[in-house]
């Protein structure tokens, strides 16, 4: 990983000597073991900030939203279909950016890691597929792939899809995962299963709304939980207005959403909302074959009409 | 004060006794981390716990609460007029709150507590409650609140300091309220001797600072116009992750909500980083960027608060907001950053 | 939560000792009357009854203190109380129609039973003020408070105690100006120097200025001195261009007064909204002298 950081950093300081970006955008050492801070960098002289690592899970295609100025941005697979999305969604302009591709090999989950270890955690360190945790009860190393995040565990699109400059060659892509072996088990549920399931999922959620500030598609100038003029969802903790919150959420993402992990890696109570997001990605893929933000010739399956569209959805 | 031993064999007879006069609250783990929540009958706070994810707060101040009730019914005599909701004031005690988030709760007393008005609801179940504090023996990491005028065996806002022996907890009143509590249990008399020694080596094990000793002299507008305000927000969400965690935090809204012909007021927490929460009707929203809303936060715990109460920040270093931030903006380093402007700040003016 | 749940929680004794008055309830009043009082129908007066004579009592207030005015199930709007403290047995408030609440009261009618919390705020400060000179700068519909203020100066019993009281009122429109009839009384009097004006009008029989607020002020408006104190209320763009007006004029920061609004819930500076630097607008303010506000970051 160290190498990808030294690349970044070489690449940032050409970028930002030739004058071609303004700035560029990547993560900075974080101040806790397993988390870094999304940043910018203006000059030449401070891209030794820039690092990457596993714990770069924050999507920063969420930074460009209506940014005018010209932008070097580091981004991960799902960070650059995202970018896609933005572009086709007018967000940003293609012509301001320059992308610094990341071939992925997945980002950890702290809490998996955390769950699994006495005591608090001191310092994390990562060397080849191995993470060596220290904490309070001592040492121990995991296996990179037993800790990813889920989503990054059956992500299939690790290299970035639009890119203009790369930091390595790109990885494998992952070929035998079961993508939506956890929505096929909620499918699977009975109503009342899946009503008992969804109300456990949501129980914990204060509405501090980091799940949809994480997220790069939530860039409505007012989301429809803060209309006033009409309002359409009450402001308490009533499970029905969170509830109405999360679903929405998840129906406005539709067609849209990269499963980045972005929403349940920023959740401080620990929701996996990405189930939500994840049944309206299978629906579009059985649907309409559509994946978000692969490529920017296509328009998104909500936005483009067909003759054939499936419509036995419709009673 | 009283100064009693309870053997952790007798400690849920203990509170069983307790009990009897009172209802109980503690941390209780859910999943993977632990919360404040009320005991049932029987049922003991889970004590093997650094800090809970959430900050108690919202057992004198919930997430969501009824303030007045009314009829919309033009039948009714008292039709659209708000009456004051009813509430269980009966006492309370907390078990296990950590000394850093019962001084937070003295410091935001300060908020609904004023000459000019008070606050009921707050009021109410704050002095209905009686707070049993827990020595911190294995601070976090992330705990600075020995530098933020707090620390492990901080007794400001707590009315018994319970701290953990191994097989015993020796439990010490400090106010006439705790006293009172403590008479309930009939555990026998002890001195706080052992109190001080773990004093120390709590102390000892906390490491991590917040530099706050310039922000006091520091010129308000100076700091408010610096420039480091754009590199501290860039990260940021503009979620309530920060101020929903936070022990000090008070900001709350007011919403009307009707079902068919009863309706209530009631107050939900807000947030200083939400967009909506200062937009006027007009549309216009004096804290329009993520810049402002950020350093409004910021400015806030350590320098308004400082500047209004001199009581020190509004903040007891329990770590949580720097913990739970998705993008790990650490109020640690802001502060540091703060600060050394101050310094600067203030000299600049002594120069002049 | 649905009020049915809201209301069924358990209720025990409370242990209150003393009731602590409840600053969230508002005193309930009943509407005796509506005026429309500008061309577009957006602003109107509303004149309340106490329904508990005795609440009128303790609802004694200063001239530039406002109220939130509360309708069950909408919710609550800060407002400047128009009425003036010499005027008894009723309250008024002009409310211009813009979000949910204001909305909700310009359908309301005559009759209807709502609430008004308060008086809330501080106030102009009418001892600082006894023995000078007073010039009052309003535009729009924020003259509502500087109303009540001109109103209770000149109230037999205390117009002896201030001397030359000066106003510059302005509107979009004749037909926008607030409290005509007012207008045209003060404007035939001697003990006080109306100036008032319009951006425009097309009405040939218009017989007094034309122009905005800032160069009319400059045009008419006495010279400030150590005796002599502004209060400037109105929209920001006027406040603005205002303030250089009235500092060449010579008024010091300390001598212009103003009254500023923000977003607020609580109105008793609880709730934290409107908080701007240290200083509450709801209950610190909302008046400030302007070396007051200078020294506050501009978050209104």
């Amino acid at each position: 990983m160290s190498t990808y950081t030294d690349k970044i950093r070489e690449i940032a300081q050409r970028l930002l000597k030739e004058c071609r970006v303004e700035m560029v955008i990547g993560f900075r050492q974080g101040s806790m073991p397993m988390m870094n801070e999304p940043c910018f960098v203006r000059k030449p002289e401070e891209v030794d900030r820039l690092v990457w690592d596993s714990n770069c899970g924050i999507n920063l295609a969420n930074y460009l939203t209506n940014r005018k100025e010209k932008i070097g941005i580091v981004a991960k697979g799902c960070d650059s279909r995202n970018i896609v999305t933005h572009i086709l969604e007018n967000k940003v302009k293609r012509e301001q950016l320059v992308i610094i591709g990341v071939p992925c090999q997945g980002m950890i989950d702290k809490r998996k890691i955390a769950a699994s270890i006495q005591g608090e955690i001191l310092a994390v360190s990562e060397t080849g597929g191995q993470i060596k945790v220290k904490s309070a009860g001592g040492e121990k190393s995991f296996n990179k792939n037993e800790v990813l995040q889920q989503n990054c565990s059956v992500c299939v699109h690790r290299n970035p899809v639009i890119h203009d400059e790369m930091v390595a060659a790109p990885v494998a892509e992952q070929t035998d995962v079961d993508q939506y072996a956890d929505v096929n088990a909620i499918e699977a549920m009975s109503t009342e299963e899946r009503w008992e399931f969804f109300e456990k999922l949501l129980a914990p959620c204060i509405r501090c709304y980091a799940c949809r500030n994480a997220c790069p598609l939530c860039y409505c100038p007012t989301c429809f939980v803060d209309e006033s003029k009409p309002q359409w969802v009450g402001k308490s903790q009533d499970p029905m207005d969170v509830r109405t919150f999360h679903f929405l959420r998840a129906f406005h993402c539709a067609g849209r959403c990269t499963d980045c992990g972005a929403c349940e890696r920023a959740c401080p109570v620990g929701i996996n909302m990405r189930l939500l997001t994840k049944k309206l990605n299978k629906d579009c893929l059985e649907l309409y074959g559509w994946q978000a933000g692969l490529n920017l010739d296509s328009r998104p399956a909500l936005d483009v009409y067909k003759a054939n569209d499936p419509e036995d959805f419709i009673h | 004060m009283k100064v009693i031993k309870i053997d952790k064999s007798q400690w849920s007879q203990t509170l069983e006794k307790i009990r009897g006069a009172y209802r109980l609250f503690g941390p209780v783990k859910e999943k993977t981390f632990h919360n404040f929540t009320e005991l049932s009958d029987g049922q003991s706070p889970d004590l093997a716990f650094q800090n809970t994810r959430l900050s108690p707060k919202s057992l004198v101040f919930p997430q969501s609460e009824v303030m007045l009730n009314y009829s919309l019914d033009e039948a009714d005599a008292d039709h659209h007029v708000p009456k004051e909701a009813p509430k269980d004031y009966s006492p309370r005690a907390v078990i296990g709150i950590r000394p850093c988030d019962a001084k937070a709760l003295a410091l935001v007393k300060m908020n609904f507590d004023t000459d000019q008005y008070k606050d009921p609801y707050w009021l109410n179940l704050y002095n209905a409650t009686t707070f049993v504090g827990l020595a911190c023996d294995a601070p976090c990491g992330t705990c600075f609140c020995t530098t933020a005028g707090c620390g492990p065996f901080s007794e400001e806002g707590l009315d018994v300091l319970l701290v953990d022996q191994n097989d015993h907890y020796v439990a010490k009143a400090l106010t006439d309220k705790g006293t009172q509590l403590l008479q309930k249990t009939g555990s026998k008399e002890t001195t706080a001797a052992a109190i001080e020694t773990a004093k120390i080596a709590a102390e000892a094990k906390i490491t991590a600072k917040i530099e706050t000793d310039n922000l006091r002299g520091a010129d308000m507008m100076a700091l408010y116009k610096a420039g480091l305000w754009e590199d501290i927000s860039f990260a940021c969400l503009n979620c309530g992750t920060c101020t929903f965690s936070c022990p000090t935090c008070w900001c709350f809204d007011i919403q009307d909500e009707v079902y068919r012909k009863k309706g209530v007021r009631m107050r939900n927490w807000d947030s200083c980083m939400f967009p909506i929460f200062s937009v006027h009707t007009t549309g216009h929203n004096p804290r329009d960027s993520k810049l402002s809303r950020v350093r409004q936060r910021f400015m806030h715990k350590l320098k308004y608060f400082v500047d209004k109460y001199d009581k020190g920040i509004m903040c007891v270093g329990c770590g949580r907001c720097v913990r739970q931030c998705p993008v790990n903006i650490d109020i640690r380093k802001v502060s540091a950053l703060m600060n050394q402007l101050g310094s600067e700040a203030r000299c600049a003016v002594k120069g002049s | 939560m649905s009020a049915a749940q809201a209301a069924s929680s358990v209720v025990k004794t409370p242990l209150r000792e003393e009731p602590v008055e409840n600053p969230y309830l508002p005193y309930p009043v009943r509407i005796d009357d509506i005026t429309v009082e500008s061309e577009d129908r957006n602003l109107k007066t509303f004149k309340f009854v106490f329904l508990n004579p005795d609440d009128e009592r303790k609802f004694a207030y200063n001239a530039g203190q406002f109220a939130e005015l509360s309708i069950a199930g909408v919710g609550e709007i800060p407002i400047g109380i128009a009425s003036s403290p010499v005027e008894k047995g009723f309250i008024k408030f002009t409310i211009n129609k813009a979000g949910v609440v204001t909305t909700h009261l310009h359908n309301m009618k005559v009759g209807d039973i709502m609430g008004v919390r308060g008086p809330l705020g501080n106030w102009y400060p009418w001892e600082m003020l006894e023995g000078k000179n007073v010039l009052i700068v309003g535009g729009g519909f924020a003259f509502t408070t500087l109303r009540s203020s001109i109103i209770y100066m000149l109230d037999p019993a205390n117009r002896k105690k201030f001397k030359n009281i000066s106003v510059v009122y302005g509107a979009r429109s004749p037909g926008m100006l607030l409290y005509k009839d007012e207008l045209i009384a003060w404007e035939k009097r001697d003990d006080i120097h109306m100036n008032i004006t319009v951006d425009s009008t097309n009405d040939p029989g218009w017989k007094y200025n034309v122009g905005f607020v800032p160069p009319i002020t400059e045009q008419k408006a006495p010279q400030g001195d150590a005796d002599s104190y502004a209060i400037v209320c109105g929209p920001p763009i006027m406040i603005k261009f205002t303030q250089p007006v009235l500092e060449k004029l010579g008024y010091d920061h300390d001598h212009i007064i103003l009254s500023l609004e923000n977003r607020m819930k609580c109105g008793i500076g609880m709730c934290g909204r409107c908080g701007i630097g240290r200083e509450l607008v709801c209950k610190d303010g909302p008046v400030f002298t302007l070396a007051q506000v200078n020294r506050t970051p501009k978050e209104y």
